[in-house]
């Protein structure tokens, strides 16, 4: 498990609009695409050899699924923002402001009262 | 010797500016009083009359990320970008260009230093909401230089309440030692109880309005003996899983001193308390009151 890795995509997608985009309308070739050539990038020159993702986190980042993603520890202002920039806009046309992220509590009611899971990395 | 003149906490909102420029007819119907306070509020750094504002703020992953996290950083720059693409995005904050003051962040970082401090620094920071939501609410002209300080509030493990109460204490002397005739306002920012991410975010109040209540009295009375002794990480995280930015009150009172405070106002808002607390150092309080 990499905890690390799964908030630097979370990270890296959040700040980009063209990985936003691009993750937004194919999650799953986005993914494969980011795990080649993306994420293992430290610089212009250097990459880095020593973090990949478990099938579990690859696949919790290919269906957006963020009560997952919570689960394992991926940091909640990333996993938070980063869906807000795919599924604001769409949830508040249907059903009015603060749509999503009153779903996305509701998904994660089950962790109310129980200590959450750490996003210490 | 430089004067510290002001010293502001509060906890800062990056929907205040989208909430009270819409128009009037899609606003929050708090929308009105949330401006008549903040505008109340700004006034409170006015009549001090500053020349330079020291700015304690914490980085929300936009230049700071978990391959390379200092606990303390000071910005040392002639300028400061602020407002990443994502802020834009998604709180429709502007970009900003701070003036910074490189003399005074170079002397406040050996001082730092010099008390147990030893803060990272940035030659290249941009600033993101956590010092901008401050400049739109207190300064809005944006006409004065800032020394940044970035706290880790966010990815643990995190210092303790203790350790930011002290560097608060730590930062009043650097400002007071500074050999300079300016008159130096601090301003910081952080929460009050807060959920993000998590099953009590966007609820009709904050996830936990009775510590909110109490956090307000404590920060009212100066009471950092009552702080220490009931905040901790645990309790925090209890309270909701970002109310650690209630650290950088904490670090504020340390920089006013155990005080009771000048100015106390807050606003009860759906997901958050919004708390806005001024300090006047003593003789300037008392010649207010005179």
């Amino acid at each position: 498990m990499s905890k690390y890795y799964v908030n630097k995509f979370l990270f890296q997608v959040d700040r980009n609009p063209d990985f936003l985009k691009r993750y937004a309308e194919d999650p799953k070739n986005f993914v494969a695409t980011w795990e080649q050539s993306i994420g293992p990038r430290l610089n212009e020159v250097e990459e880095s050899t020593v973090h990949s993702f478990t099938d579990e986190e690859r696949k919790a980042l290919e269906e957006h699924d963020y009560v997952a993603l919570f689960e394992m520890g991926a940091h909640f202002f990333l996993n938070l923002t980063l869906f807000i920039g795919i599924y604001d806009e769409q949830y508040m046309k249907e059903n009015g402001p603060l749509a999503f992220q009153r779903q996305f509590a509701q998904r994660l009611q089950h962790w109310r009262g129980k200590e959450y899971p750490t996003v210490e990395t | 010797m430089a004067e510290l003149v002001a010293t502001l906490a509060s906890t800062h909102h990056p929907f205040y500016l989208r909430a009270t420029t819409m128009p009037p007819e899609e606003q929050i119907p708090q929308a009105p009083e949330w401006k008549r306070k903040v505008e109340a509020y700004r006034e409170t750094l006015a009549r001090a009359k500053p020349d330079v504002l020291v700015m304690v703020g914490s980085d929300h992953f936009h230049q700071i990320f978990l391959d390379n996290c200092p606990q303390f950083l000071i910005g040392k720059a002639e300028r400061y970008d602020a407002t990443f693409w994502n802020e834009e995005r998604e709180f429709g904050i502007p970009k900003y260009l701070l003036q910074g003051d490189i003399a005074m962040s170079r002397f406040m970082h050996q001082h730092l230093m010099d008390q147990g401090f030893d803060f990272a620094f940035s030659n290249e920071l941009k600033i993101d909401h956590s010092i901008i939501c401050p400049i739109i609410t207190v300064r809005p002209d944006n006409d004065l230089p800032v020394v940044p300080i970035y706290t880790n509030i966010f990815a643990p493990p995190l210092p303790s309440p203790k350790r930011f109460y002290d560097l608060g204490r730590a930062i009043r002397r650097a400002i007071d030692d500074y050999p300079s005739d300016k008159r130096v306002a601090a301003i910081g920012t952080g929460h009050l109880s807060l959920e993000l991410g998590g099953p009590r975010q966007f609820m009709e109040t904050g996830p936990d309005p009775e510590f909110d209540r109490q956090a307000i009295e404590w920060l009212r009375n100066g009471d950092i003996d009552a702080i220490l002794a009931n905040v901790t990480h645990e309790s925090m995280a209890k309270s909701g899983n970002a109310t650690h930015g209630f650290l950088n009150f904490i670090l504020m009172l340390g920089v006013a001193g155990p005080e009771k405070a000048d100015y106390v106002d807050n606003l009860d808002l759906f997901h958050t308390m919004e708390a806005y607390l001024t300090w006047y150092p003593r003789t300037q309080a008392q010649e207010r009151a005179a």
